[in-house]
C-alpha cells in the first residue's frame, strides 16, 4: 500500500537502470565532494601553520642560523628579483614567437612545429630545464649564479606566453586586420597598434600566468641559482629564492626553520592564487 | 608665375620623395618586425633541441662507461662509482601508475558531474576551485605532504592495510613492511591530488563540446543521464578524454618537490609500495648538487635524459589526440 502507484508498473529491467543511474550520481557528487576536499584540507592546514609564523620580523630579518629565530627578507627579495628578469627575459621572445604564430605563419609548417614543441615545453618537467640551464651556464661558467636562475625561469616563461599570445591574437576578429590593410597600414603596424591593443588584456594574463607559474618553481632553480643564506644582489653569485628555502627549511630537523618554511610556503601561495585571480578577472572582463 | 610653379613642383617632388621614404621605412620596419617573431618562432625549436643535445652531451660519460647496463642495473653507489636506472625508472612508474588509478576515474567522475548534474550556478565555482588545486605549487604539495599527509598515512591508513591484506596472496606483498609514512603510496597518492585537476579540466572542456542534439536524441529514447554519459558522450569524446589522461600523465612523471619530500630517496625496487623508494626525478633534486665526480653527476644528468625521453614520447601521444579530437570539431 505505501508504495506509489507508479512503482509496480516499473518493469525490474528499468528499475535497475534507475538504480544504476543513481548511484553513478552519487559516485560523481562524492568525487566532487572528495576533490573539493583536498582544496580545503591542503589550503586550511597551510593558513593554520603559515600564520602562526606569520610576523613583521618575516619581512625584516634574514633567513637565520639553525636553531634560532630570523626572516625570510633575502629570500624574498631573491624571488623577486629572479621572478622580474625572468619575466623580462621570457616574456619579449615569448610574444614575438606567440604573433608568429597567429600573424604570419597562421598554416605554414614551421608554425605547425613550433607550436607542437611550445606544447611539449609547456608540459616538460620542470627538473630537466634546470639540468639544461646548469650545462649551458652553471657548468661553463664555474659557479652557480642568480643569472642562471633567471634564465632557468625564463625558460618556463617563454612557452606559457606563446600560447596565451597565440590564443589571444587568434580571438582578434580578422575584419579589424582587413580594415587595417585597406588603408595601406603595412602588417607589422597593423599587428602593434591594432592586434597588440584588442589582445592586450589577454597577453598580460598570459604574462601573469607565468608569473604564477615560475613564483613556485623549486626544481629548476635548485642547481642554477642555488641559495644563499645572506643578503646578496649580486647575480653572478649564489641567489637566495623563497622555494628553495623553503625546501631546505622543511626537511632540516629545526623547529624554527621550519616554522618559517611553513610561513614562506603561505606568502607563495597567497601570491600565486592572487595572481590566477587577478588573471581570471581580467578576462572576465574583457569578454562581458 | 614660373617661380609659383617651380615652388609648387618643388612642394610636390619634396613630398614625393618623403612619401616614398615614409614607405620604404615602413616596409623595412615590417620586414624587420616579420624576422623578430620569425627568429622568436625559431628560438622555440632551439630551446627544445639545446635541451636535448646538452642532455645527451651530460649524459654521454655515463652512458658510454656503462652502456646498456644503466638500464637494467638496479645498484646505486656514490662510493664505488656504480650506478644503475632501474630503481628510479621503477619508482616514477610505480608512482605515476599509483596517481593515475586513482586520479582517471575521480577527475572523470568530477567532470561528469560539473558537465551533467551541476546546476548553472555552480558550475564556475566549483571549476574554478578545482583549478586552483592545479595553481598550488608542487613544493607546497610537498610540506603538505611530509608534515601532514605522511604521518596521517602512517599512523591510520597503513597500519590498516597492513593488517587487511595480511592473509590474502599477492596483495600482501604489495602492502608488506613497517608504516613508515613516507614511501611511494604517499607519492602517488599526492601525485594523484596534483594529477586531478588536469584530468577534470580538460575532460570537462572535451564533454563541454559533445554536439547536445546527440545527447537530447539519447535522452529522447529515454537513456537515464549516466547511460547517456557512458554510451553518448565518453564514446564520442574517447580520444580527447585518454589525451587529457596523458597529458595528466606527463605531469605525474615529471614532477618533483612533492615527491622528493615523501618518496623517502632508497634507490631499491621494492614489491611492498608502503616502503621508501625514488624517482627519476627526486633522485636528481636530493642529489644533484652533492654529486661529486663526473660519473656521479653525469649519471644523474643521464636519468635526467630518460625521463624527458619518456615523458616526449607521453606528451606527444596527449597532443597528437587531441589534436585528432580537434581536426574532428573542424
Amino acid at each position: 500500500m505505501a508504495q506509489s502507484r507508479t512503482e509496480p508498473r516499473l518493469n525490474p529491467f528499468y528499475a535497475g537502470r534507475r538504480r544504476r543511474n543513481a548511484i553513478a550520481k552519487g559516485l560523481a557528487l562524492a568525487a566532487t565532494l572528495f576533490g573539493l576536499g583536498w582544496l580545503v584540507l591542503v589550503l586550511g592546514v597551510l593558513f593554520y601553520k603559515g600564520l602562526d609564523g606569520l610576523s613583521l620580523q618575516v619581512f625584516t630579518e634574514m633567513t637565520p642560523p639553525p636553531g634560532s629565530a630570523g626572516g625570510l627578507l633575502n629570500a624574498i627579495v631573491g624571488s623577486l628579483i629572479l621572478t622580474i628578469l625572468a619575466v623580462l627575459i621570457g616574456t619579449p621572445i615569448g610574444i614575438l614567437a606567440g604573433t608568429y604564430l597567429a600573424e604570419y605563419g597562421r598554416h605554414d609548417k614551421l608554425s605547425s612545429v613550433v607550436r607542437f614543441i611550445n606544447d611539449i615545453l609547456l608540459s616538460a618537467p620542470s627538473i630537466v630545464v634546470g639540468l639544461f640551464i646548469y650545462e649551458i651556464m652553471v657548468a661553463p661558467m664555474g659557479h652557480f649564479s642568480g643569472w642562471a636562475g633567471a634564465v632557468a625561469l625564463a625558460v618556463i616563461v617563454i612557452p606559457v606566453v606563446v600560447r596565451t599570445t597565440e590564443d589571444m591574437l587568434t580571438l582578434v576578429p580578422d575584419t579589424l586586420r582587413e580594415a587595417a590593410a585597406s588603408i595601406g597600414l603595412p602588417r607589422a603596424h597593423m599587428i602593434v597598434r591594432i592586434a597588440y591593443r584588442a589582445a592586450q588584456a589577454g597577453i598580460v594574463t598570459g604574462i601573469l600566468l607565468a608569473v604564477a607559474r615560475i613564483s613556485g618553481e623549486t626544481a629548476p632553480l635548485l642547481f642554477t641559482s642555488l641559495n644563499n643564506q645572506f643578503w646578496s644582489t649580486n647575480m653572478n653569485a649564489p641567489m637566495p629564492s623563497l622555494p628553495v628555502v623553503i625546501f631546505q627549511f622543511a626537511l632540516s630537523p629545526y623547529e624554527e626553520w621550519q616554522k618559517l618554511a611553513w610561513t614562506g610556503a603561505l606568502l607563495i601561495t597567497v601570491t600565486v592564487l592572487a595572481l590566477s585571480i587577478i588573471a581570471r578577472s581580467l578576462t572576465a572582463a574583457r569578454k562581458s | 608665375m614660373s617661380e609659383v610653379a617651380l615652388n609648387d613642383t618643388q612642394l610636390r617632388t619634396g613630398e614625393a620623395a618623403s612619401r616614398a621614404a615614409v614607405l620604404k621605412r615602413l616596409r623595412v620596419s615590417d620586414m624587420i618586425f616579420h624576422a623578430l617573431t620569425r627568429s622568436a618562432a625559431i628560438a622555440v625549436l632551439v630551446l627544445l633541441s639545446g635541451v636535448i643535445v646538452s642532455l645527451v652531451i651530460g649524459a654521454a660519460p655515463a652512458l658510454g662507461t656503462f652502456g646498456f647496463s644503466f638500464f637494467v642495473t638496479e645498484t646505486w653507489n656514490p662510493v664505488t662509482e656504480k650506478f644503475g636506472a632501474v630503481a628510479p625508472i621503477y619508482g616514477t612508474l610505480v608512482t605515476s601508475f599509483i596517481a593515475m588509478v586513482i586520479a582517471v576515474p575521480v577527475g572523470l567522475m568530477i567532470a561528469f558531474f560539473l558537465t551533467e548534474l551541476c546546476p548553472g550556478w555552480l558550475r564556475r565555482p566549483i571549476g574554478i576551485a578545482i583549478e586552483l588545486l592545479a595553481g598550488i605549487p608542487s613544493i607546497i604539495y610537498g610540506i603538505w605532504g611530509l608534515f601532514v599527509f605522511a604521518p596521517f598515512l602512517q599512523k591510520y591508513v597503513q597500519p590498516f592495510l597492513i593488517d587487511t591484506f595480511e592473509n590474502v596472496p599477492l596483495l600482501s606483498s604489495l602492502f608488506e613492511g613497517p608504516p613508515y609514512g613516507i614511501g611511494m603510496l604517499t607519492a602517488g597518492l599526492i601525485l594523484a591530488i596534483m594529477v586531478l585537476p588536469f584530468v577534470t579540466s580538460i575532460s570537462r572542456d572535451v564533454f563541454d563540446a559533445v554536439p547536445p542534439v546527440l545527447k537530447e536524441a539519447a535522452y529522447g529514447v529515454g537513456c537515464t543521464t549516466w547511460e547517456v554519459f557512458r554510451h553518448v558522450i565518453l564514446p564520442y569524446t574517447r580520444v580527447g578524454v585518454i589525451g587529457g589522461f596523458m597529458l595528466g600523465l606527463g605531469r605525474a612523471l615529471g614532477e618533483t618537490m612533492a615527491v622528493t619530500f615523501v618518496i623517502g630517496n632508497a634507490h631499491k625496487v621494492s614489491a611492498s609500495i608502503l616502503a621508501p623508494g625514488t624517482t627519476i626525478s627526486a633522485s636528481i633534486a636530493n642529489e644533484f648538487t652533492e654529486a661529486v665526480g663526473d660519473l656521479y653527476t653525469s649519471s644523474l644528468i643521464a636519468l635526467g635524459l630518460i625521463l624527458f625521453f619518456i615523458t616526449f614520447v607521453v606528451l606527444s601521444c596527449a597532443r597528437y589526440m587531441l589534436l585528432r579530437l580537434q581536426r574532428r570539431e573542424g
